[in-house]
């Protein structure tokens, strides 16, 4: 390489490429281009050599083919003869189902446990740090094996409750704890408008989305009212009714009735079954991000400015309205991002699943399907482009919430 | 008015003051606390009565269990026949297999004093790093640490490590011999050097290496217990930071096709969950392997989760570096400094000291995910746990005991690390003094 002292010329010179700034950035994202396709290249040959080599293939006709095992919680009709692709399909609705019952709880637990740090009650206070310290520095998978164990060796097996003295009695004999599971009851519909039972509860989702938007042009209504004439009418009794009395009336009418679980033979019959490893692993999860979102909260909270909420009381607003009205809307500001990174991360971890097998998409597609079919590349790529679905559309639902309520500044 | 004779002056004058009297007992001393901390009203009542009933369940509970807890008994069997249907942990356990829980199961046991002295010499390694008062020099220890550390820990011939060193200072003396001239110039020719040096070693050991060497040669597979969760955890943290930074300039800078690598790597490693990572590892990666060459299993599931966590301290460096004002990168421009010079001295020693509680998140969170491996059938402390322990005959069902030490392990040093980065943050606050 040379180095030029005269002045540089006017004419292009090789060593332009790399010395000046204009063309190092088109002579760097060259050598880029050519490392990162080198690098593909060289791993695809590597591929097509290894599966030339083992006899292999890429292919996803293993996706059609019987899957030929069991899956214990099944939100759809599935047996041994449907196919690996419905099993994936019941893992990813297991993988959803746990993960969303751990979003809300976790969301319950950070919100109560966050308020609560920030109490002026020293004991309460201390008792939220010693909550907060002792999940977040634990791995979530002990916790989980944890939670696990305790449902297999504390909780009796069903034959505790046999006989007329047994040991154990159901809670107020409609749920049983076991080490099966925890039984609850089950609603099912005697006159349901459909047969499947799925389209009858959609049903009652409908309604209740009707319900939501009727409350909300109430609301709507009592705010123009208040606008055009200083006082709000009192509306609650309404919304409430909005809310109850249609889901009410069409639950009844289909006939809605509870299936109790009871003791038949050796084991539980009837009711939901909610399995061990489906709690294990609903409560770790919550347990664990719940620590994490009450750090989320209580940091959301001490970032509104404390002459908001001073600036609020002499505006004289009453405390609550202070809360509601001034503190929480700017306090969601902060909280809300990390918040939604956090079911972020309940949804990635949902995956230690395969720990207490739990049947989500790690254990069907990722665990049984894989080994018996050997199909690793296809079926962990299929497994990272869920996982990868899932997170990029939550970060562009967080990315379009960001940039509404971000602050408008001039 | 007449004046009042001297003689019918008042009954009583108090010539001294009269002492304070002392606060009503509720405004004041350990009531007043009480009162204004725990008592204040009803519903703060119910709380404290509340959580003081939740603090005595809990002393209830674990006390008698603690305080029973048998040491040394060689069973589970024999333990519970000890306790005598007595509430009491069999912590026995854990004096029985320490070595199992700690070492793994197939580890020399005439050589645990070599992952013991390792660790040993993690604290003289990273106390420099941590402690900006002591002196530089022990730097250089610092920098001796990973081949030390590695020759402990597998053994085999001292020349591997040598020559990885060789390979290292010859990097760095062609990097200095050539950064005045031009960065690039610099880098390029340290990496030239340091391959070469490792290219000639890989052919020059197996010729000369001894078949007795001093230390035993322990194979990776052997490796366990909570040593593998330390070597994961310590050697992926060290390894991912440079790689974050170098992924989070990428993802800064102003050239297209660097910067949209960048961040495909990223998003794609962030949005998957590190189990699928570490599936690839086990199954997957081998296949994208040159043909006949055989990485063992630790050194895969290094590489992955390697990359993994570079991701995450990638947009934590990030962070920082769109936290530092722009007057910052104009004034690197002004004084004549290129691009390389700019980042070494302006802008990244200012964005690393944003992002240090980042930083130390993601370490921690790291060291805390390395319990996953034992998903991929690798015995760390919880494989060690969930297999060989808990399915042995001696100690069939016990849980307690051993999940609460590994718990304890892991909160010792996570909530130190977290406690350490506080002290830090506050060691380097410069600016609101």
């Amino acid at each position: 390489m040379t180095t030029t002292t005269e002045q540089p010329r006017d004419g292009f010179k090789l060593s332009m490429l790399l010395n000046d700034t204009r063309y190092r950035s088109l002579t760097l994202q060259f050598i880029a281009l050519i490392l990162l396709i080198g690098a593909i290249a060289f791993l695809i040959s590597n591929l097509f050599a290894n599966l030339a080599a083992n006899g292999l293939d890429i292919s996803w006709a293993f996706l059609g083919e019987p899957a030929g095992y069991d899956i214990n919680q099944r939100p759809i009709e599935y047996d041994s003869r449907s196919t690996h692709w419905r099993a994936a399909v019941v893992g990813v609705l297991n993988t959803l189902i746990v993960a969303f019952l751990a979003c809300v709880t976790a969301t319950i637990l950070g919100v109560i446990a966050g308020v609560l740090r920030l109490s002026k009650n020293w004991l309460v206070g201390k008792l939220m740090a010693v909550y907060v310290e002792m999940f977040r520095n634990v791995p979530v998978l002990i916790w989980i094996l944890i939670i696990f164990s305790i449902m297999i060796a504390v909780a009796p097996g069903p034959r505790a409750y046999r006989g007329d003295n047994a040991e154990w009695s159901m809670f107020l004999d409609i749920i049983a704890f076991t080490n099966r599971g925890i039984y609850v009851p089950s609603p099912y519909f005697t006159a349901g408008f459909f047969d499947s039972s799925l389209y009858n509860w959609l049903l009652v989702l409908a309604v209740l989305v009707g319900s939501f938007f009727g409350a909300r042009s109430l609301s709507a209504w009592a705010t123009v009212k208040q606008e055009a004439t200083g006082i709000r009418p009192t509306i609650w009794y309404y919304s409430l009714a909005i809310w109850i009395v249609p889901a009410v009336l069409l639950l009844l009418i289909m006939g809605m009735s509870w299936d109790v679980p009871a003791l038949k033979g050796f084991n539980f019959q009837g009711g939901l079954q909610i399995r061990g490893s489906l709690i294990a692993l609903w409560f770790a999860l919550a347990i664990y991000t719940g620590a994490f979102i009450a750090e989320n909260v209580r940091a959301g909270i001490l970032a509104v400015s404390k002459g908001q909420t001073e600036a609020a009381s002499a505006l004289g607003l009453r405390p609550n309205r202070v809360m509601s009205l001034v503190v929480l809307p700017q306090a969601m500001r902060v909280i809300i991002p990390p918040l939604i990174s956090q079911y972020l991360n309940i949804t990635k971890n949902s995956s230690l699943a395969i720990a207490v097998g739990y049947m989500d998409i790690t254990g069907t597609l990722g665990g049984i399907t894989l080994n018996q079919t050997g199909r690793a590349i296809e079926a962990i790529l299929l497994l990272m482009l869920f996982y990868l679905t899932i997170s990029l559309s939550i970060s562009a639902v967080m990315n379009v919430y960001n940039n509404a309520v971000k602050l408008k500044e001039r | 008015m007449s004046d009042v004779p001297a003689t019918r002056s008042v009954a009583f004058v108090r010539h001294e003051q009269i002492a304070p009297s002392p606060p009503p007992l509720g405004t004041g001393g350990p009531i007043a606390w009480l009162r204004e901390n725990l008592f204040d009203g009803f519903w703060n009542t119910i709380l404290t009565l509340t959580a003081a009933y939740v603090v005595y369940l809990l002393f209830v509970s674990a006390f008698p269990w603690i305080a029973n807890g048998l040491w040394y008994t060689d069973s589970l069997k024999e333990c519970r026949e000890a306790l005598n249907n007595q509430v009491g942990a069999c912590f026995s356990v854990l004096t029985e297999r320490w070595h199992q829980l700690l070492f793994g199961i197939a580890y020399p046991s005439d050589e645990y004093w070599r992952p013991s002295l390792a660790f040993i010499l993690l604290f003289a390694a990273a106390a420099p790093v941590m402690f900006f008062d002591l002196p530089r020099k022990l730097l250089i220890f610092t920098g001796l640490y990973p081949f030390i550390a590695y020759y402990l820990i597998w053994g085999g011939t001292i020349l591997s490590p040598i020559m990885a060193l060789a390979g290292f200072v010859a990097g760095y003396y062609v990097y200095s011999l050539y950064v005045r001239d031009s960065f690039f110039k610099g880098a390029g020719g340290g990496v030239a050097a340091a391959l070469l040096v490792w290219i000639a070693s890989s052919y020059l050991i197996p010729l000369v290496a001894s078949d007795t060497p001093w230390l035993q040669a322990v194979a990776s597979r052997d490796l366990g217990g909570f040593m593998l969760n330390m070597i994961l955890g310590v050697t992926c943290v060290s390894l991912s930071l440079p790689l974050g930074i170098l992924l989070a300039l990428g993802r800064q800078s102003d050239m297209p096709i660097i910067k949209w690598i960048c961040v495909v790597f990223i998003e794609f490693i962030r949005g998957v969950p590190l189990i699928t990572l570490l599936f690839v590892a086990n199954v997957v990666l081998a296949y994208f392997l040159p043909p006949g060459t055989n990485f063992d299993l630790v050194l895969r599931v290094i590489i992955m989760i390697t990359l993994f966590s570079a991701a995450y301290i990638a947009e934590v460096i990030r962070g920082g570096l769109a936290a530092l004002p722009r007057g910052q990168y104009e004034a690197g421009d002004s004084l004549g400094l290129d691009y390389p010079q700019a980042m070494r001295l302006i802008i990244l020693p200012q964005a690393l000291k944003i992002s240090i509680p980042g930083i130390v998140n993601v370490a921690v969170g790291l060291f805390k995910d390395t319990t996953l491996v034992s998903v991929i059938s690798m015995f760390d402390l919880v494989g060690m746990i969930r297999g060989p322990i808990v399915e042995s005959a001696q100690w069939k069902g016990i849980y307690w005991e051993l999940f609460m030490f590994a718990s304890v392990l892991f909160f010792v040093i996570c909530y130190g690390i977290s406690q350490y980065s506080q002290w830090l943050e506050r060691r380097l606050a410069t600016d609101h003094r």
